[in-house]
């Protein structure tokens, strides 16, 4: 029987594909690599590299600890590279941090919110984790660096750079 | 433009050609010689032989292989119409207006279009579907799976010979929040008819582990999406596994040829989970070539509203299909109130 072998990137190993234009423009396509983009971005910076009216998928190198993050709506996170663990704390008072009406992930400025433990999840590769709203989370890998991906909002900390990443 | 109006309370219906709704059907008893019954929805007529589908109207005519145009059906069928229009060769498709949908001949053809000989008629989606639902029921041969890639399946050709209905009325796959969830759609497992597929054979199954403390069982919840791919046993099937609020993201294992020629009625985005795919770009109301995408692992682009795209993999590959779900964006961009593409910078 024939071995297959499944390619997966990494922010250490991605062949990037591109568009080649018959009569159309790149740029109309928004065409990135997320590792590519993770690797020319600060640690835990979330860069939008998917954008559809207010709903965005964000990209950030994962290397150390994150801030703790909080929205008033559920997040996913998915984890394309590395490992990464995930502490999730329910929090006392959400409204306190985030508008409920508000979008996107907030920073709560805190070492540690306010609220009861909920629980704790260690991530791998392909491994896709809730970020429930009215949760706090912060995200953890104190080994190489590796590649998570967001299923979020637009908001405070989400960043734009299309000019920067994407094929034109 | 002409609309329909739907009664209060519901989502309008848009209907911009403002066309009458087709309320005629019939299922015609089996051919004697190849055992195929025929099909008539308004004023198409649908007939089967050992080897092609043949699609006649008032003025004209069209005819497909039967294995190109069963994998089409499927899709239309699985997706209920999908997002915009489900062009299953350059002449013929659908166009999905929610609750209405419109069957086409050359509406999205150059030449056609050209020479005035298009042809739309405009039906309720339920009861289309349900002829649909008909034909590739009678039309699937035991044995050929039209989900499937080819090199899985066996073949669609000749007189009837059986059914497959398991395969062909399989659901389409929707989480309310995440795949795993106490109470969502579950994850895939041997135990429950899932087995990983040969060209993923080398996908790692762990899970994700999970501490969670008591009484938030229903809120910490991770899974394992590449595992959950690799068991897929159909190809070119995006289904819903998270959801924040209108976005949803809907990966799907590609293998072959995407069986449909999509032309979306808003923008749609691809994240290349693992492999490659090359996608063909055409334009979407004329069918001109207008570029080719390499995706490998990590790429991610946006076909813009105004194209059609079909996509080749040769090895098996994970893609993330991710849409926006709000029924307020084909209007927007008809009216020219939101963008052809996603992102200008
Ligand atoms: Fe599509």
């Amino acid at each position: 029987m024939t071995q297959y072998t499944t390619e997966f990137g990494a922010l250490a190993n991605y062949r990037k594909g591109g568009v080649m234009p018959i009569t159309d423009e790149p740029r109309r396509f928004v065409f990135s690599n997320i590792f590519e983009v993770a690797a020319k971005s600060r640690p835990w910076e979330r860069v939008v590299v998917g954008k559809n009216f207010e709903y965005t998928i964000e990209v950030s190198r994962t290397e150390g600890t994150s801030p703790w993050y909080t929205a008033a709506h559920d997040e996913f996170v998915l984890c394309m590279d590395g490992a990464v663990e995930v502490h999730l704390i329910k929090l006392d008072d959400p409204d306190a941090h985030v508008d409920p009406e508000s979008e996107g992930a907030h920073v709560i400025d805190a070492t540690m919110p306010e609220g009861r433990k909920m629980g704790r999840i260690r991530l791998r590769r392909g491994h896709m984790a809730m970020l429930p709203v009215g949760a706090a989370y912060r995200l953890v890998n104190d080994a190489a660096p590796g590649v998570v991906i967001y299923q979020s909002i637009l908001g405070p900390v989400s960043v734009e750079k299309w000019a920067e990443i994407c094929q034109h | 433009m002409a609309m329909v109006e739907a009664a209060p309370g519901q989502p309008r219906i848009s209907n911009p050609r403002g066309l009458p709704l087709q309320s005629a059907f019939r299922t015609n008893p089996a051919d004697n010689f190849t055992g195929y019954r025929s099909f008539k929805a308004g004023s198409f007529e649908f007939t089967r032989d050992e080897y092609f589908a043949h699609i006649r109207w008032p003025n004209g005519q069209h005819t497909m292989p039967v294995d190109a145009f069963l994998r089409a059906l499927m899709r239309d069928v699985a997706w209920g119409f999908f997002y915009g229009t489900v062009n299953f060769d350059g002449v013929f498709g659908t166009t999905n207006y929610y609750g209405e949908v419109e069957m086409f001949a050359g509406a999205m053809n150059e030449s056609f279009k050209a020479a005035k000989r298009d042809y739309i008629e405009r039906f309720k989606s339920d009861q289309l579907m349900r002829i649909f639902k008909e034909m590739i029921g009678d039309w699937t041969n035991q044995g050929y799976d039209p989900f499937a890639a080819p090199m899985e399946t066996g073949v669609p050709w000749g007189t009837k010979n059986g059914d497959n209905d398991p395969a062909v009325t399989r659901q389409r796959v929707t989480a309310k929040r995440m795949v795993g969830l106490p109470g969502d759609t579950p994850r895939r497992t041997d135990a429950n008819g899932f087995p990983v597929n040969r060209m993923f054979a080398d996908v790692p199954q762990d899970e994700p582990e999970v501490e969670v403390e008591p009484g938030f069982e229903h809120e910490v919840s991770a899974f394992n999406l590449f595992a959950y791919l690799s068991r897929s046993d159909v190809t070119w099937n995006p289904s819903v596994c998270s959801v924040v609020r209108e976005s949803l993201f809907c990966p799907t294992s590609e293998e072959f040829i995407l069986p449909v020629e999509h032309g979306n009625d808003r923008c749609e985005w691809f994240l290349q989970l693992s492999d490659e795919l090359i996608w063909k770009i055409r334009d979407g109301s004329t069918g001109r070539d207008t570029a080719t995408i390499v995706c490998r692992a990590g790429d991610i682009c946006c076909m813009p509203s105004d194209i059609r795209h079909t996509g080749y993999s040769t090895k098996r590959s994970m893609l993330l299909v991710w849409e926006n779900g709000s029924p307020r964006i084909p209007d927007l961009i008809r009216e020219g109130k939101a963008p052809t593409v996603a992102v200008q910078f």
